[in-house]
């Protein structure tokens, strides 16, 4: 993205730079989910599909943050502010994820 | 950022109290941004707390074409979510999802072509954009209302089960889900269904009732004669949010 979104007056041609970008987003996330959907029911359930679906809901989340809430071209340390906090869910499912399978290896297994 | 630019004729609404902008942010948009990481706190721990149900839960092992409900071990997704509005007793696995991320990324896109808009102070545009941000608002909520029923009055023949009630075995047949029961798979699958699905639907029609505000400020030329349309940038974020939500929940709880 240039600065040439910046530029605010009553020429309806402004924006035209940030309004593709948009439409370029959402291509991005319609093809991102049409694949999903595809893998969905052709790669057999495992270790591979889960990675790839959480690999493409990254992508896609990096898209949605980053383009349409505009986070991307905030300054760094708001965009930090947002991530860093991230931290204590990426602990939380380590956490309860590990809990969950001791709990069934504690019966099941 | 683009928003932060002074327009012309404007005042200055963007510096905080001491006179500076931390974060080059607007005091508003800044608490929006530490709203949604609240929120997404509540989200995680919402879906954490499924993966951690689904995790002490057995998986079906078996093949995947015999497939059956069971109380025993958690459902296949695709399994469950496969009824589509019209199409009765037809097969359609995770179609009518898909239909729904679909108005939703779509309304979406509206939302920041109204924020685009309102950054060149085109009043026409921000209403026309506001005004499909919300119809695909209330369709993604319609859908989700059938989704619901559906999921609760089940199919035609429902699924049979060995229970224990007040201590003795019984079978019988489990028609649809409620708290208690459901005949997809272990009670915690349908209450995670609801709460999940349930706290995401009641941002999206917060979100909605927002939009509709925001509507009708502009349609009344609030923004305008503030010289500034940044609230619709403020709820853009907060409804890009319930996509990105939606994003997480449509993958760890229909395709994982």
């Amino acid at each position: 993205m240039s600065e040439a979104h910046h530029i605010h007056n009553q020429d309806p041609n402004a924006g035209a730079e940030q309004r593709k970008a948009i439409w370029k987003t959402f291509w991005i996330l319609l093809i991102l989910t049409a694949l999903e959907f595809l893998i969905a029911f052709t790669v057999p359930h495992g270790v591979l599909k889960i990675t790839i679906f959480i690999v493409m809901t990254i992508v896609k989340a990096f898209y949605i943050v980053g383009e349409f809430m505009h986070l991307k071209h905030e300054a760094k340390s708001l965009i930090w502010s947002i991530l860093v906090p991230i931290i204590f869910v990426a602990w939380l499912i380590l956490a309860l994820l590990l809990e969950g399978q001791a709990i069934y290896d504690a019966i099941f297994g | 950022m683009a928003a932060h630019v002074t327009t012309p004729g404007s005042v200055e609404p963007k510096m905080w109290m001491g006179g500076i902008e931390p974060m080059k942010a607007s005091y508003g948009k800044l608490m929006m941004w530490f709203f949604l990481i609240s929120d997404t706190f509540t989200f995680s721990a919402l879906l954490v707390a499924y993966g951690y149900q689904r995790f002490s839960f057995p998986a079906f092992s078996g093949d995947f074409a015999d497939f059956t409900f069971s109380n025993l071990y958690w459902p296949i997704p695709e399994k469950v979510y496969e009824a589509v509005p019209f199409l009765h007793g037809m097969s359609l696995p995770l179609v009518f999802v898909g239909i729904m991320t679909f108005i939703l990324i779509a309304s979406s896109v509206t939302m920041v072509l109204a924020v685009e808009a309102g950054h060149r102070m085109d009043r026409a545009s921000v209403e026309k954009y506001m005004l499909w941000t919300i119809l695909g608002g209330f369709t993604f909520l319609g859908c989700q209302a059938w989704e619901w029923a559906h999921f609760i009055h089940g199919t035609d023949s429902g699924s049979v089960f060995t229970v224990i009630e007040k201590g003795v075995e019984v079978t019988k047949t489990v028609f649809g889900a409620n708290l208690i029961e459901n005949q997809y798979g272990p009670a915690a699958f349908a209450d995670f269904f609801f709460f999940i699905t349930g706290f995401h639907g009641t941002h999206v029609f917060s979100g909605v009732v927002l939009n509709i505000l925001i509507f009708f400020r502009t349609a009344t030329g609030l923004y305008d004669r503030r010289g500034s349309y940044e609230m619709v940038e403020k709820v853009g974020l907060y409804w890009h949010f319930v996509d990105l939500v939606w994003v997480f929940v449509f993958t760890f709880f229909y395709l994982v």
